[in-house]
């Protein structure tokens, strides 16, 4: 028995059994990661020490017959913008890279809790902007299934990762498509919740009216598993939401018939790779012999989606990023003589270009001049799209799109076009901001090459979108999992 | 030629909630630096706010008491800006939409009363405190970082620094009256920002604003205004402007400095503060917080005019602040007899307080202690001047009336045989004295009781020796 091969699910179960200890999972699945790191560099810290004692834990649990967490032995990748106590959290960038923050986030207290195994943080866009983890400080991840593409960004690290199977399941934060994307492009499952399911306590704050950590796995069912361990009210988040804690594994297997889907014209009317739109056509095709009803709606202020997104989030990037000045942790420069210069120097000389970028949009469109007609605007149109959303919710149970409009692209291709890069995010960002929820999962290869299906629901509808997933994964035969590394 | 002082004010005033406004830390001043923090208020990546309801409540209640419109949605916004002791690049504060809108506060001019609009109250947190050191090093401690704040903001409705004396006075009052501050300017805890620019009400022409800053008292805060409205207006004589500009308060030189010109205004960037959903504030929860209320000022004063029958001038000083009014009523518990009371504390005990600058509360002896005093004084156990010596020490040991009488062995000569014999021997020595008196000169009893005073030291009893000299001296 090979042990990485094992689901998450499997794994807990060997464990529980006592067919393999905590150990055995934990050794394992680092020997994979030595082994796979050197082409992938989907790791920037690797804790393995930390690992290793939280096995022998567990297995000393099992010896005193004391009762397992829901996650118990299973090695989990973390994003690395979100924090871990003691352990180094970069965010991807030169700014934060020696910080070591003094304080645990809530998911990773909850997974911690959960008796889940933290293998180490994962590589990722720089602050996470960015769709391929090519602006990553740490060098660029590649994709597992052909190394000359990108895995997507922002959390690349966590997707090529759990492809790898360097880790079971993996945490990462979806503020435009950045679990989504990234999932699609290496053939993995990758959720992100409703806004305020799921704690940001201790999520580095991208844009924090978008920001929402998810899950990432090789099938439905473990990325349920860790959505159940961090899910819940958290006093610590406003944001989130007090409600009844909803079991994500049960449920998952029933029937789908008479799901009423809905497919948006404007968009299969998009510019998109033929190739990815015939995979989606197939989908629709499948969706409808499982029994369920797909029908065309329409979202009509859609095509302001993107627009409306890059406004609003890099607005709260340039707020996000202000408290990185050089003066309390962080990366200091050592050349200055005013106060002006320190800040000056210490964000020019560790922020990347990706990151200046998106902070010189978000100054001007909440400077004062621009404030009303563009800041506030946007957020007006957030709003309208909101509605639209609302209004098919209303007859539909869940939206399809594709993931992404194109196959993983080659490493470099487009890091010098940040608005074909942008553009890439079409289909995913409006989820973000109307602060739904919406899963990515394989649904065919061109040549070699993963596509992925998003499976949108509405507000807290997590179970809908999941079971849809489970249901279509379970009729559909990909055979890409062997393809690559 | 005739001019027109224009001040408006920005007052920041800490709220005296038990813990910060976005995390648990405590709230409390001083304290070793960078022992009140955590990855909350430091601002650490990741670390997110949420709002102590108390602020909210503190600062309805600072709305109600100033008349204001309190918002029933409100929510909070980021204002950026970079400084070493802003730990988050942003200060969580309010933009368009405050907590508190309008309202006003009443001051007693000679001529009535004035009424001196509020623009808003919002709600805010503090920063940290930067220190720089003689070495020339920057110090910060975060400890005030996150405590709560509320700014609020007038109308430049006052005319004289006399007239924002008067409006910071009450205010002060009035926010330590409903317990959401304790004020404390020399702590921080009261911050006052000053607008002030004056008009040729014949020409019409205008003076820029200047800003004042880094006022620590309300006397220092009126001497600027003070130094402000004569440089305005002998520039305004020679046909000239002031500059928009920023200027602090010199304490030792007596006058303003130039701190930082204005030139271009700031741009704060605000953006809506996603961390923190909007807030409802439902109209049950303003009526239960107007309820909570304690007694303000006004209807203070209206009551003891009332209840204890005093003058409404003596209303008016008694219930300036809550301290001084609960000194006043415990005292008249003890004693029925308010207006002597009033006359004491108005004279005697305020008179000490305002010349050594002491705070009520710090006063050494008790409201029970004072009319204990009152009434030895009203048993004729001392004289009025000797309860004026008395109360002197109280001040300064803070023992109880008797056991300074005692100890000091004040206790007043009524013993008649006593008083007939120092009167006997006053008289012997005085004869002119007799004659005066006996020729229609009262002058020269006045003398007289002066004389048996100064023998006994101020113990005999002054109606007493009054009364035999007169006897005394128509027996001859």
């Amino acid at each position: 028995m090979d042990i990485i091969n094992l689901t998450a699910m499997d794994m807990r179960e060997k464990l529980k059994n006592k067919e393999i200890s905590a150990r055995d999972i934990v050794e394992a699945h680092i020997d994979r990661l030595q082994k796979m790191e050197e082409d992938l560099n989907a790791f920037i810290t690797i804790s393995k020490e930390e690992a290793l004692n939280a096995a022998d834990i567990i297995d000393e649990k099992i010896k005193k017959g004391e009762k397992l967490g829901p996650l118990a032995g299973i090695p989990i990748g973390v994003k690395d913008n979100i924090i871990t106590k003691d352990i180094k959290t970069t965010c991807g960038s030169k700014m934060l890279e020696n910080f070591i923050p003094p304080y645990e986030s809530t998911v990773v207290e909850k997974i911690k809790k959960a008796d889940g195994i933290i293998l180490g943080k994962t590589n990722m866009d720089e602050f996470a902007m960015g769709s391929s983890t090519e602006t990553s400080y740490f060098g660029i991840t590649k994709n597992p299934i052909d190394t000359q593409r990108v895995p997507g960004g922002s959390s690349g690290g966590s997707a090529a990762a759990v492809r790898a199977k360097e880790v079971a399941i993996a945490l990462g934060s979806d503020t435009g498509g950045s679990i989504r994307q990234p999932a699609s492009f290496c053939g993995v499952v990758g959720l992100k919740p409703t806004y305020g399911l799921v704690s940001r306590y201790g999520l580095v704050s991208l844009a924090n009216s978008l920001d929402q950590i998810g899950t990432l796995g090789r099938n439905v069912t473990d990325v349920a598993l860790l959505l159940n361990a961090i899910v819940g009210y958290d006093e610590k988040d406003s944001t989130s939401v007090n409600m009844d804690i909803i079991d994500y594994i049960e449920g998952l297997s029933e029937d789908v018939k008479g799901m009423r889907i809905g497919v948006p014209k404007e968009y299969l009317n998009l510019n998109m790779d033929e190739r990815v739109k015939e995979q989606i056509l197939n989908s629709i095709e499948i969706f409808k012999n499982m029994g369920a009803v797909v029908e065309e709606i329409s979202l009509p202020h859609i095509e302001y989606a993107l627009a409306t997104y890059y406004i609003i989030s890099t607005a709260e990037i340039s707020s996000n990023m202000a408290r990185f000045d050089g003066i309390r942790y962080g990366y200091r420069a050592k050349d200055y003589e005013t106060l002006d210069e320190l800040y000056i120097n210490s964000r020019s000389e560790a922020f990347g270009e990706e990151v200046k970028r998106r902070i010189m949009f978000g100054t001007y469109s909440l400077s004062k001049d621009n404030n009303e007609k563009i800041y506030k605007k946007a957020a007006k149109v957030r709003t309208i799209i909101k509605e639209d959303f609302d209004k098919i919710f209303e007859d539909y149970d869940i939206i399809l799109s594709p993931t992404s409009p194109s196959l993983p692209f080659r490493i470099g291709e487009r890091i010098e076009e940040p608005l074909a890069m942008y553009k890439s995010d079409i289909f995913t960002v409006p989820i973000n901001l109307t602060g739904i929820c919406a899963i990515s999962i394989p649904c065919g290869y061109v040549e070699g090459l993963p596509v992925g299906l998003q499976i949108i629901g509405d507000k807290f509808e997590e179970l809908k979108v999941l079971r849809l997933a489970r249901a279509f994964e379970k009729h559909v035969s990909l055979g890409g999992e062997n393809i690559g590394l | 030629m005739a001019y027109k002082t224009v001040i408006g004010l920005e007052i920041h005033v800490e709220l005296m909630t038990d813990t910060k406004i976005f995390c648990s830390c405590p709230n409390e001043f001083g304290g070793e630096a960078n022992t009140h923090c955590c990855p909350v208020c430091l601002g650490l990546p990741g670390a997110l706010p949420v709002l102590n309801k108390a602020v909210l409540e503190y600062a309805i209640k600072a709305g109600i008491a100033f008349n204001s419109k309190i918002a029933n949605i409100t929510k909070m916004d980021r204002k950026h800006y970079f400084y070493p002791d802003l730990v988050k690049g942003y200060q969580i504060s309010q933009d368009d939409v405050p907590l508190c809108s309008g309202g006003y506060v009443e001051i007693e001019l000679e001529e009535g009363t004035k009424k001196i609009g509020l623009t808003r109250i919002h709600i805010e947190e503090d920063t940290g405190k930067s220190i720089h050191t003689e070495e020339g090093d920057s110090l910060l401690d975060y400890n005030r970082a996150g405590v709560p704040l509320i700014e609020i903001v007038t109308e430049p409705d006052m005319n004289t620094p006399e007239e924002a004396r008067l409006f910071l006075e009450k205010l002060k009052s009035t926010l330590k009256y409903i317990e959401v501050s304790d004020c404390k300017m020399e702590e921080g805890s009261l911050r006052c920002d000053i607008n002030i620019n004056v008009v040729d009400t014949e020409t019409g022409k205008k003076t820029n604003i200047t800003e004042l800053k880094n006022l620590n008292s309300f006397s220092g805060a009126v001497k600027a205004m003070e130094y402000e409205e004569k440089r305005h207006i002998s520039l305004l004589k020679e046909g000239e402007n002031t500059e928009r500009e920023t200027r602090r308060w010199d304490e030792v030189k007596n006058e303003t400095i130039i701190m930082r010109e204005k030139g271009e205004v700031a741009d704060y960037r605000y953006a809506v503060e996603t961390d923190i959903l909007p807030i409802e504030i439902k109209d049950e929860w303003i009526e239960e917080l107007k309820n909570s209320l304690p007694e303000l000022p006004h209807a203070k004063k209206q009551r003891f005019i009332k209840e204890y029958d005093i003058p409404e001038y003596d209303a008016g000083v008694l219930t300036q602040s809550k301290e001084l009014a609960d000194f006043y009523e415990e005292t008249v518990k003890y004693i029925d007899d308010p207006k002597q009371v009033s006359n004491w504390i108005m004279g005697d005990v305020l008179r000490r307080i305002n010349d050594e600058e002491l705070e009520i509360e710090d006063l050494k002896f008790k409201p029970k202690d004072l009319a204990k005093l009152l009434e030895l004084i009203n048993e004729g156990k001392i004289s009025n001047n000797i309860g004026k010596k008395v109360l002197r020490t109280m001040f300064e040991t803070g023992d109880s009336p008797e056991k300074i009488v005692k100890e000091k062995g004040l206790i007043q000569i009524s013993d008649e045989d006593e008083l007939e014999k120092i009167v006997e021997k006053v008289l012997s020595e005085n004869e002119q004295s007799i004659i005066d008196y006996k020729n229609g000169k009262d002058r020269a009893l006045g003398y007289l009781v002066g004389q048996v005073m100064k023998v006994t030291k101020g113990k005999a009893n002054p109606q007493m020796a009054n009364q035999i000299i007169r006897d005394m001296i128509e027996e001859q």
